[in-house]
């Protein structure tokens, strides 16, 4: 799709370091609204890091996230995050619609006031996310995927600019996967919302993806899928030879997706070979 | 009548104490205990209480108001998790920091020489427990308690489900974790002259955990947490002033049939939607 | 010369024969109980420990009503418990409120059998269930104490590797065929024996310490399971020893001749060592650290 204006966020020259370990570097991306983006790789490669800087969880050793032309700043109303996962026993007594409420007002001291306006706010968010069916069942009992799109209306209540999802596939089967990417991506672009979806796996996201960012090694390649997706690019960014298939319209990154190993050096994994190994 | 309301039961003024300090503490466990039970923090509540003991203890040692021991030892207690837990494992800084507690309040029974009469009160809990100038100290730390809850009501829940979520969006989880320890801390203090060390815990994780079958709101199972809660320390003092049985023992045994009887209440009606919705 | 062992060591410390059976039976315990302990800390069960004691407690209160050994009532208060726990609790959703309650009802009921007890008899019985006294303990029962020690080392040794690979991964171990309910199960005796043999030499309430601190001590000193089996051990025995040597000195400390717990020292040094150990910087079980404490994801 077209983008047009100004980028709604920026990165600019991003890198956490933690004493010599280098986890992100120079990392650049221009995110502009409505945009829906991927941000794709194996295990431990820095993703939930560079949310984290994004939220301004994080100070990065080097560089700069603005948001709508300011610096951001934490705890910020502008970026609507969703979490992996709810860990709430079964019978929490919470309703969906209780949770989705501390979207508008968690963060404020005292008693939630019953008033029309947040009732009518929280309805909303709910109908945005085919949510009103469940709203009133205690969250701890719901699927994964409807506990997924409660989070997402909760995160949509601070009116976002841009919001970060990490990961929120990761414990769903694939048809709840591809149901909460399109749910996702079509709210998004009615509101004007970007979009940056941390995922280890990129083909559910495919069809709404406009760009996506590559992380591996702690360096990233941003541009659209059919740019960066290639057997070069990502070599050249692993640092070793890794083929990208496409079957039948899916994308299968070949010695990349291996997560931790494909971080290893070839020289790393020659020197397990006749070394103790720790018991047991 | 006269066998279940037994003469002198309202009318004694160490039973009105009682009551007056039962109530306001079982009110308080109920509010404190819901917030234990969505968070899953039984352990803290069951080692507090105890370590608050030692305290008190220590107090009797030294010949001041147990009060006092309790509060202090029960708020160093839980700064004390809050400070280590960062760090390490948690249930083995909870267990870590209740087995000194305890270690300390063994020493102070040993040194003073209340070993049996005086900690077996501690411990289990008695209707004497409270004195007048207590119920002052008592009604105060629960007033605090009420507001604490209020005003932490909303980022307490918020970081309780959803932990990133609430972080995100700015709020201090750690400040929020270690103000709810605290809270939990003098929340104990105050009910174990009442119910006693060794039980006080009960009476934060029963009613909660039983209003939880019984509602799905969170609103209002903090308040029926509450009800309950007041109830089964009405039921508890009036059988303890009746059989001079220890009180935790009632408090204990109401808060499981309680519990029981909610669990079986829920799963009847859940069964009851099942067939319907066949 | 003699001034300064003095000092250390109050005369007639191993002239006394309480002392010194008391020396034997605690080691023993304290091997025990740091070796078991190594496993509850990996597999995250202090709280079901500490419930097992609380448990037990209820079982020694039955006892002393019933004019029986507390011993009798500890060891077997604490299996049932133990039995019931690992029963109810994969059943059971809200697995820690459970507990908590049954842990709740317990001991309210421990608490009326204390009650009975102090009626009965005199109160110290009560004080000493749940504080214990390791110089007060019954010699004739020596040998099963340290017989019941011995049987769970044994078990303990037999589980050893099937526990070590469910407790870290119980999905691996499943595939690989470990009946991994048995095992917990039967880890869960083990523990009760542990703790229950504990609850003799510091009491109910006390005898967590031995089982959980010098576990939680090893396991921040290495990531490696036998060297913390073998650091563990060693801490509890030398926390229980200068206990005991404490304990037995400061019969000369103020108030002259009333003597401090036992438990109390114990406690404190267990706690001690803990707070050494976390100053142990990272840097040294760097290399080692995908640790014992970190639940290892199966692909």
């Amino acid at each position: 799709m077209d983008v047009i204006g100004q980028p709604v966020l920026q990165l600019h020259q991003i890198s956490v370091r933690y004493g010599d370990r280098r986890i992100l570097e120079d990392i650049d991306v221009d995110v502009f609204p409505g945009e829906f983006i991927g941000l794709i790789g194996p295990n431990g490669a820095g993703k939930t890091t560079l949310l984290r800087v994004i939220l301004g969880m994080l100070a990065p050793s080097t560089g700069q996230v603005t948001l709508a032309g300011k610096p951001t700043r934490h705890g910020s109303q502008q970026i609507g995050y969703v979490p992996q996962k709810i860990h709430l026993e079964p019978d929490t007594p919470l309703r969906g619609r209780d949770l989705v409420g501390l979207g508008i007002d968690g963060h404020r001291w005292g008693m939630p006031l019953p008033n029309r306006s947040r009732r009518q706010k929280i309805d909303e968010a709910l109908c945005a996310v085919n949510a009103t069916r469940f709203a009133d069942a205690p969250v701890g009992r719901l699927s994964g995927g409807e506990q997924q799109r409660l989070l997402i209306a909760q995160a949509l209540l601070s009116d976002p600019k841009v919001m970060l999802l990490d990961e929120p596939l990761s414990n769903l089967d694939i048809r709840s996967a591809y149901e909460v990417v399109h749910l996702v991506s079509e709210v998004a672009k009615s509101r004007g919302i970007a979009v940056m979806m941390v995922a280890h796996d990129m083909n559910p996201l495919l069809p709404v993806m406009d760009k996506v960012v590559y992380i591996a090694n702690g360096k990233a390649v941003t541009g659209r899928v059919e740019d960066v997706i290639r057997s070069e690019v990502l070599s050249t960014l692993y640092g070793y030879e890794v083929e990208v298939l496409r079957v039948r319209n899916r994308i299968i990154v070949v010695g990349g997706e291996g997560g931790e190993y494909g971080l290893l050096e070839p020289s790393d994994r020659s020197r397990c070979a006749g070394e103790e190994v720790a018991a047991p | 009548m006269t066998t279940l309301f037994a003469p002198g039961l309202f009318t004694q003024p160490f039973m009105l104490n009682a009551f007056l300090s039962g109530t306001l503490v079982a009110a308080v466990s109920g509010l404190v205990g819901f917030f234990v039970v969505i968070r899953g923090s039984a352990f803290v509540a069951h080692a507090l209480p105890r370590i608050g003991f030692a305290g008190a203890a220590g107090a009797v040692l030294v010949n001041i108001n147990p009060m006092f021991g309790l509060v202090a030892f029960a708020l160093a207690g839980a700064v004390t998790m809050g400070g280590l837990g960062k760090k390490g494992q948690h249930d083995v800084v909870i267990a870590l920091t209740l087995v000194a507690g305890l270690g300390t309040g063994a020493l102070f029974l040993k040194l003073s020489n209340t070993y049996a009469a005086g900690a077996y009160a501690l411990l289990f809990g008695q209707l004497v427990g409270v004195s007048r100038a207590q119920l002052y100290t008592t009604i105060a730390i629960a007033a605090v308690c009420f507001v604490v809850v209020a005003l932490l009501y909303r980022p307490l829940l918020f970081a309780s489900v959803t932990r990133e979520s609430a972080h995100a969006r700015g709020v201090r989880v750690g400040a929020v974790d270690l103000l709810f320890l605290v809270v939990i801390g003098v929340a104990t203090a105050i009910t174990v002259p009442v119910v006693g060390a060794l039980l006080s815990f009960s009476l934060m994780i029963g009613p909660p955990a039983t209003a939880a079958h019984l509602t799905h709101r969170p609103g209002r199972a903090m308040a029926l947490a509450a009800i309950i809660s007041v109830i089964t320390v009405w039921i508890a003092l009036v059988l303890g002033y009746d059989t001079a049985w220890p009180i935790g023992f009632f408090v204990a045994a109401l808060s499981a049939a309680f519990y029981g009887g909610a669990h079986l209440v829920s799963a009847v009606r859940r069964g009851g939607e099942a067939v319907s919705s066949l | 010369m003699s001034g300064t062992w003095h000092f250390i060591l109050a005369p007639g410390f191993f002239a006394n024969h309480e002392v010194v059976n008391a020396l034997w039976v605690s080691t023993a315990i304290a091997i025990v109980s740091g070796l078991v302990g190594v496993f509850v800390i990996v597999r995250g069960q202090s709280f079901a420990g500490h419930a097992l004691t609380d448990l037990g407690a209820t079982g020694a209160s039955g006892a002393v009503m019933l004019g029986a050994n507390v011993w009798y009532g500890f060891l077997s208060f604490g299996l049932l418990a133990g039995a019931g726990m690992e029963g109810l609790g994969s059943r059971i959703r809200n697995r820690d409120v459970a507990t908590g309650l049954v842990l709740s009802f317990a001991m309210g009921l421990g608490a009326l059998f204390l009650y009975i007890d102090t009626q009965q008899a005199n109160a110290t019985v009560s004080m000493l269930v749940l504080f214990g006294s390791v110089f007060v303990f019954n010699p004739a029962l020596t040998p099963l104490v340290i017989a019941v020690g011995m049987a769970a080392l044994v078990l303990l040794a037999i589980l050893y590797r099937p526990l070590l690979l469910s407790s870290v991964s119980p999905t691996l171990a499943e595939a690989r065929g470990v009946p991994v309910r048995w095992v917990s199960m039967l880890f869960m005796f083990v523990m009760a024996a542990a703790v229950e043999d504990g609850a003799l030499v510091l009491g109910a309430l006390l005898s967590t310490a031995l089982l959980i601190g010098p576990a939680a001590t090893a396991v921040r000193l290495t990531a490696r399971p036998g060297r913390a089996l073998v650091w563990s051990a060693a801490v509890a025995v030398i926390a229980t020893w200068a206990g005991i040597v404490c304990s037995y000195d400061s019969y000369y400390w103020p108030p002259y001749g009333r003597g401090w717990p036992v438990s109390f020292f114990i406690a404190v040094f267990v706690l001690l060592f803990y707070l050494a150990a976390r100053f142990v910087p990272e840097r040294s079980r760097a290399v080692e650290r995908p640790s014992l404490q970190q639940e290892v994801k199966v692909p």
